[in-house]
């Protein structure tokens, strides 16, 4: 079993929940990207980041 | 605080006690704001750090994102242990307390709903991945049967690689009959789309992704032992503040 509670927690496993789950509330700070595009900005950052240590 | 948002976790009863956490998202302490039966769990942030220019660059940066996401989860999964949640998706920002207020009270019923629908019950997670089976021993090239080394050779990658296909209908197969199963044991489930494995790190293909809500999760474990094998492998991770069931839908 995968403890999901603390740093154990995989990354990829949270982003999950957070960036496609919860409650979708429309707050006063408006990130004005759809879900998808969130979930891909994100995505890409992460990638881009393991790449570039990958590359060291 | 003038220069200040509120940042919002979750929605929970508000008759629960007080998350047990020190602090959460950019270091800021936890506290509620309630109205009627129903009490968000927030923070104070900064409102440069936390406006919309910032948070769209700093979703970018994977530092920031993974802190923010551990930070975030931290607070729910306080909140989680000391009552229903319903979190809600990360980087929720608001002017004031006033206006959290008038969310809570503007959606209460959608709110309560998503209480009951979650209240004693907790998300599990099962993640499947392909695994080679044991391949067969290559059998031995046959030296009276007049082909040369060079067809041998191609026979048995033919033969690999119509194993592996196999293998990966299998391996879909056998990911789709466990999530029935698993389905068939929970309240509620829902699938993600397979991780990106440079994400994961791993180097299997993932078949399988998914959040099932359930009371306990025995049958759950049950059902995952059962499945495991047959060039499937599953993975439970959990417990699980219910973020993948707690919608403002109505049921």
């Amino acid at each position: 079993m995968t403890p999901a509670r603390g740093q154990d927690v995989a990354l990829v496993d949270l982003l999950d929940r957070l960036l496609a789950g919860g409650v979708v509330i429309v707050g006063d700070v408006t990130i004005s990207l759809a879900d998808v595009d969130l979930v891909h900005i994100s995505l890409r950052a992460l990638i881009s980041s393991v790449q570039t240590l990958e590359e060291r | 605080m003038a220069d200040a948002l509120v940042y919002l976790y979750a929605v929970t009863d508000a008759d629960a006690p007080e998350p047990d956490v020190e602090e959460g998202v950019d270091g800021a302490p936890v506290r509620r704001v309630g109205t009627g039966r129903l009490a968000a769990v927030v923070s104070s942030v900064d409102a440069v750090r936390f406006g919309e220019d910032a948070l769209k660059r700093s979703l970018e940066d994977v530092q920031w994102l993974e802190a923010t996401a551990r930070a975030h989860h931290g607070v729910v999964d306080a909140a989680a242990l000391a009552g229903p949640v319903a979190p809600v998706r990360m980087a929720t920002v608001y002017l004031d307390d006033s206006r959290v207020r008038a969310l809570l009270t503007d959606s209460a019923a959608a709110f309560t709903a998503a209480l009951d629908r979650v209240r004693g019950r907790v998300e599990w997670g099962v993640k499947g991945f392909a695994v080679a089976p044991d391949a067969p021993r290559d059998p031995e090239p046959d030296p009276g049967s007049g082909t040369g080394p060079g067809a041998s050779y191609l026979a048995r990658r033919l033969a690999e690689r119509r194993r592996a296909a196999h293998g990966h209908e299998a391996a879909l197969e056998a990911a789709e009959a466990a999530h029935r199963a698993l389905a068939a044991t929970s309240l509620a489930s829902r699938r993600y789309p397979p991780q990106d494995p440079r994400l994961s790190g791993r180097r299997e293909e993932m078949v399988l992704n998914a959040a099932y809500l359930v009371k306990t999760e025995g049958a759950l474990r049950q059902v995952v032992e059962e499945h495991t094998g047959r060039g499937l492998r599953l993975e439970l991770t959990g417990p699980w503040a219910p973020y993948s069931f707690a919608t403002l839908e109505e049921p």
